[in-house]
């Protein structure tokens, strides 16, 4: 093992993860990351924090990890590039290792053009690939960035994003190559939606062996709406909703929508628990965490293995 | 900005190719069609030729309106000088706004040279758009006075 | 070419409006090749703010003169017959040619006519595009001619990242995606195997880092 993590524990061991997402506050009040943690207990084994999520400011992510912390949960610190330097970066995960938070996404982050800051200076010091070199070389090497020696080095078990569905496709299985390199445990995918195109990705990645290096955790995001499919098809960056997902939402009653989005997203599950190299699954219920149980429930991922 | 008055005639300047505009200006006088004296017209090799430079200077000198008459589309003995032509307008049309300046004061117009009777038609109703618009804002009647200019060979003179 | 776009009018009118004499200075080098502040826009500026004030009441002596090169010492000097006649210099250079400008006439005001953009190239007529961020260790040999820092919207070296769209960035449809131009281009290089290797976290100190840089060139500084 390279960490205490939990997430590692269930890995290693063969088992399918579950991990989830929850979206701090626009404001100070702790009960609202506390409140969405609680939904979550039990149902999966890590959840992630998002770190200015669309580039909007909210609470810091540490701070809400921090508080998920306090209640015996196991929460994973997103980060994001776009917003500090490497001095910042790992000042931050020394901080966050020190509040019992192992678990990490290294990130690049929403462009601020999306945010509610667009005129905020871009910081990209480092992209994402060197994001994740960084902190595999302050774990395995128990070194900083730049040389120097740390005590008591961080031990995060490190992730990464990949989006198989991204442009141009024949690179994205090289791309995670470059990930994984770099010292990506193991990455999350972005919302899958086109199922047979995910198959072709994770093709690539097997016949290149990559499944054996990293854990590939299949990014689900269930609809509520017909109107949020459209939504993410046509004004979010990198997403690929076939045509017969929007049919399928645009056939139910309004009433029965958002049961039918729950039912899809299960259904994916169920597919893509058969697909040589997914080692589990993220579940981003964008503002829904309280659906999370009953989706991991009738996939079958319940009862969470205890590690 | 002065109140239209009957008394105003305007100040008009055209820019008009010498294939078309230039020599329908004639097949008007040849043809005894009357167009107001305040259309003083410019003749140019093609409207093409016509800088913003000179748009802008008509302007200082003190026209109240400005237009550059070109080829009909796809006839410019140049290939493209009436469209190039109708980009500058278009240019000085901001330009000129941000000084201040009505852009309906200048505009693009196209017509071939046997358009006599256009070319009468356009003077009219270009000088009765103007005389209602008034005296230009920048020179409220005086002509505006000559700059100060320096030999780019500034450097020989030292 | 150092790209540049003339500032609104009435900023510059704004800027100068203190002033009854003004040397309106212009630059036969980058700003004339992307018509900004060339010996024509001079002309069109020196036009349009004499409009602007004639249109005010106020008559402003306006005196236009193109340097050679603003940005040289050389040039500059050119203008010190003209400057005593001046209560203000207004610079249509770039950022560089203004601060020559201010650094030789130390007693008169230099104000900048032009907002200075990128180090850019002409796409088409009319068209100037960023091409070079002047980050001090150029990487174009390993990314197929395509500058990862300065065309890639969040300056990715080991990209694209996952906003990439039909080739285009996720900011905007109108902006190439670098990364896919870069990936493309080595495509038709064969040179594939130059993107599986990671760019190591860049130095940024040659970048500007390391405060403003100067470059010394021991056979040529006297």
């Amino acid at each position: 093992m390279k960490t205490d993590s939990v997430l590692e524990k269930i890995l290693t061991s063969g088992q399918l993860a579950v991990t989830s997402e929850v979206g701090p506050p626009r404001g100070t009040d702790p009960e609202a990351v506390k409140k969405k943690g609680e939904l979550l207990r039990g149902v999966v084994d890590v959840v992630n924090v998002t770190d200015n999520q669309t580039a909007m400011v909210r609470m810091s992510s540490m701070a809400a990890c921090a508080h998920l912390k306090q209640l015996g949960l196991h929460p994973m610190l997103q980060m994001v590039t776009r917003d500090r330097n490497r001095l910042a970066m790992q000042a931050d995960i020394l901080g966050a290792y020190s509040h019992g938070i192992d678990n990490m996404l290294c990130l690049s982050g929403d462009h601020p053009k999306f945010g509610d800051h667009p005129m905020a200076a871009n910081v990209h010091d480092l992209d994402s690939v060197q994001f994740l070199r960084m902190v595999k070389d302050m774990r395995d090497e128990g070194k900083f960035q730049g040389g120097d020696e740390i005590t008591d080095p961080p031990k995060m078990f490190i992730g990464a994003a990949a989006n198989p569905f991204a442009d141009p496709f024949e690179l994205r299985v090289a791309r995670l190559a470059k990930k994984s390199a770099a010292g990506a445990d193991f990455v999350q995918t972005q919302c899958i939606y086109n199922i047979p195109k995910f198959k072709e990705w994770m093709k690539g990645v097997c016949a290149r062996g990559l499944h054996k290096e990293i854990y590939v955790l299949a990014g689900i995001t269930p609809m509520k709406s017909v109107g949020m499919a459209r939504y993410m098809k046509n004004k979010v960056p990198g997403m690929d909703v076939p045509a017969d997902i929007i049919k399928r939402m645009a056939g139910v009653e309004k009433k029965k929508a958002a049961a039918e989005g729950i039912t899809m997203a299960v259904e994916m599950i169920q597919e893509l628990k058969e697909v040589e190299g997914v080692a589990g699954f993220h579940i981003m219920a964008i503002e829904w965490e309280r659906k999370v149980p009953e989706i991991v429930e009738r996939a079958g991922l319940l009862p969470r293995p205890s590690v | 900005m002065s109140e239209p008055t009957p008394q105003f005639e305007p100040v008009i300047v055209a820019f008009c190719c010498h294939y078309c505009a230039y020599t329908a200006a004639d097949q008007a006088g040849a043809q005894r069609l009357s167009y107001p004296a305040n259309v003083k017209i410019v003749r140019v090799p093609c409207s093409g030729k016509v800088d913003a430079l000179h748009l802008l200077r008509a302007f200082e000198k003190g026209a109240d309106g400005v237009y550059v008459a070109g080829c009909l589309e796809g006839d410019c003995h140049f290939n493209n000088g009436n469209t190039r032509a109708a980009r500058r307008v278009t240019q000085v049309q901001k330009l000129i706004e941000e000084i201040g300046i009505e852009k309906e004061r200048i505009e693009m117009v196209l017509m071939s040279a046997g358009m006599g009777d256009r070319f009468a038609e356009v003077a009219t109703e270009i000088t009765e758009k103007i005389r209602a618009l008034g005296p230009s804002p920048i020179r409220g009647g005086k002509p505006a006075p000559a700059r100060a200019q320096t030999k780019a060979s500034a450097k020989a003179a030292k | 070419m150092i790209t540049a776009e003339r500032k609104p009018l009435e900023e510059i009118v704004e800027s100068v409006a203190s002033f009854d004499r003004i040397l309106l200075v212009g630059c036969n080098e980058c700003v004339t090749v992307c018509a900004a502040g060339g010996r024509k826009e001079v002309g069109l500026l020196a036009s349009a703010l004499n409009m602007t004030f004639l249109k005010g009441g106020k008559s402003v002596q306006i005196t236009e003169h193109t340097l050679e090169r603003q940005c040289d010492p050389e040039y500059v000097e050119e203008l010190s017959q003209l400057v005593g006649g001046a209560d203000a210099i207004l610079s249509m250079a770039c950022g560089a040619g203004v601060q020559e400008l201010a650094r030789r006439y130390k007693d008169k005001p230099v104000l900048p006519a032009l907002n200075t953009m990128f180090m850019g190239a002409s796409e088409r007529a009319g068209v100037w595009s960023e091409r070079c961020a002047g980050c001090g260790n150029c990487v174009l040999g390993i990314t197929g001619g395509i500058c990862p820092i300065a065309r890639c919207s969040k300056r990715i070296m080991n990209g694209p990242c996952g906003g990439s769209t039909n080739g285009k960035c996720e900011i905007s449809d109108d902006v190439d995606c670098a990364w896919h131009l870069i990936w493309e281009r080595l495509k038709a290089l064969g040179q594939t195997d130059l993107y599986e290797v990671n760019m190591d976290a860049k130095d940024w100190r040659p970048a500007g880092g390391a405060g403003p840089r100067t470059i010394v060139r021991e056979d040529l500084a006297e």
